[in-house]
């Protein structure tokens, strides 16, 4: 789920996030932006690639997965988005 | 003694006369005693004790509507809802000139403008800014102006959002020019972004880009997400509506000559 402590727009086809918490910036491919706008905190990863990302670029669902098990991984290192293994209930984001 | 620097005035209060007349002379041309503060600062002076460092880092931080702002040299706290507050501080300009950057800076993130690193001055009316790090070439840019352009600073730009779009306006924070700027103001036209090179001319920028660079050169010193968070969509909203170029430059007039 993406985390509250950021800010987050869509500039053309890339989504900007920032932490606020200390202003780590980073600029979201559009795979990775439809990745982030997908992580509603009870979607499946699973879910979210095999929807999102599949059924519109051509790459195999495992290597799809993979990259975004590690894409989502360093989102999370940087506080940017929370992972869980279960559904998440929280409030919502600052995203224009 | 009123101080007034992009149409927010700041009030300075302190009886000594020689800090005062330090405040004179630093703010020449920015003094406003008919203008209504937004702020209103006490300013108590100490003597220096040896340990107090202006050059460590400063913190900025909100405890409800108060903030608390500390260096080693000063410390300040104050309402900006109220518009009140104090400076406790010894009796060295660079102190009551950080405290100011700091409430003009606060002020601006509300109303959706900043304080950014960038030399900045009008030509035919419109106004442009010049970004970059140290080194970059803003005092050189600034040097370099023809007679007909005012230089509005070459360190610290004063961009405020207006009904009708960004205006830059001009402020007594001068860099290696070591001079005021003009207390003018004018409508924002462009801004570039500074690269030294082997010819002038200017370069279209990704949108992202001129995010990412805006942002790295704004003046923010809160550690308050709430505001931060502002301050990104304020950078984000100033690229989608004003031009962000980036300006290859040599290091002579000419250069001038394509700025318009």
């Amino acid at each position: 789920m993406r985390s509250s402590a950021i800010a987050a727009r869509l500039v053309g086809d890339e989504m900007m996030v920032m932490s606020t918490a200390d202003s780590t910036f980073f600029t979201l491919s559009e795979i990775a932006t439809l990745i982030w706008q997908a992580a509603d905190g009870h979607t499946p990863l699973s879910e979210i690639v095999r929807r999102k990302i599949c059924s519109e670029f051509e790459v195999a669902p495992e290597e799809a997965l993979r990259d975004a098990e590690q894409f989502v991984a360093d989102l999370s290192d940087h506080g940017i988005l929370r992972v869980s293994t279960h559904p998440i209930r929280e409030h919502t984001t600052d995203t224009a | 003694m009123t101080i007034d620097i992009g149409g927010m005035a700041i009030a300075v209060r302190n009886q000594s006369p020689g800090f005062r007349e330090l405040l004179a002379s630093r703010y020449a041309g920015f003094i406003r005693p008919d203008s209504q503060p937004r702020l209103e600062l006490s300013v108590d002076l100490f003597e220096p004790s040896g340990w107090d460092r202006a050059d460590e880092d400063v913190t900025v931080k909100r405890t409800g509507r108060e903030w608390h702002i500390q260096r080693g040299d000063f410390s300040a706290r104050w309402d900006l809802d109220a518009g009140k507050g104090s400076v406790r501080q010894t009796a060295n300009p660079y102190a009551i000139d950080s405290a100011l950057r700091i409430a003009h800076s606060l002020l601006l993130a509300e109303e959706g403008g900043f304080l950014v690193h960038a030399a900045s001055a009008i030509r035919n009316r419109r106004a442009f800014l010049f970004a970059g790090a140290s080194g970059a070439g803003k005092t050189t840019i600034s040097h370099l102006a023809p007679s007909e352009v005012s230089l509005l600073t070459d360190e610290v730009s004063y961009i405020r959002r207006q009904f009708d779009g960004y205006y830059a306006y001009g402020t007594p924070f001068a860099g290696e020019l070591a001079r005021a700027g003009e207390n003018e103001s004018a409508p924002l036209k462009t801004l570039f972004l500074l690269a030294k090179g082997p010819e002038n001319r200017v370069e279209e920028v990704e949108k992202t880009e001129a995010v990412r660079s805006l942002l790295s050169n704004i003046l923010f010193f809160a550690e308050d997400q709430e505001l931060v968070a502002k301050v990104f969509h304020s950078a984000c909203q100033f690229a989608d509506q004003v031009p962000v170029r980036r300006l290859i430059f040599v290091a002579n007039k000419s250069v001038w000559e394509i700025i318009r």
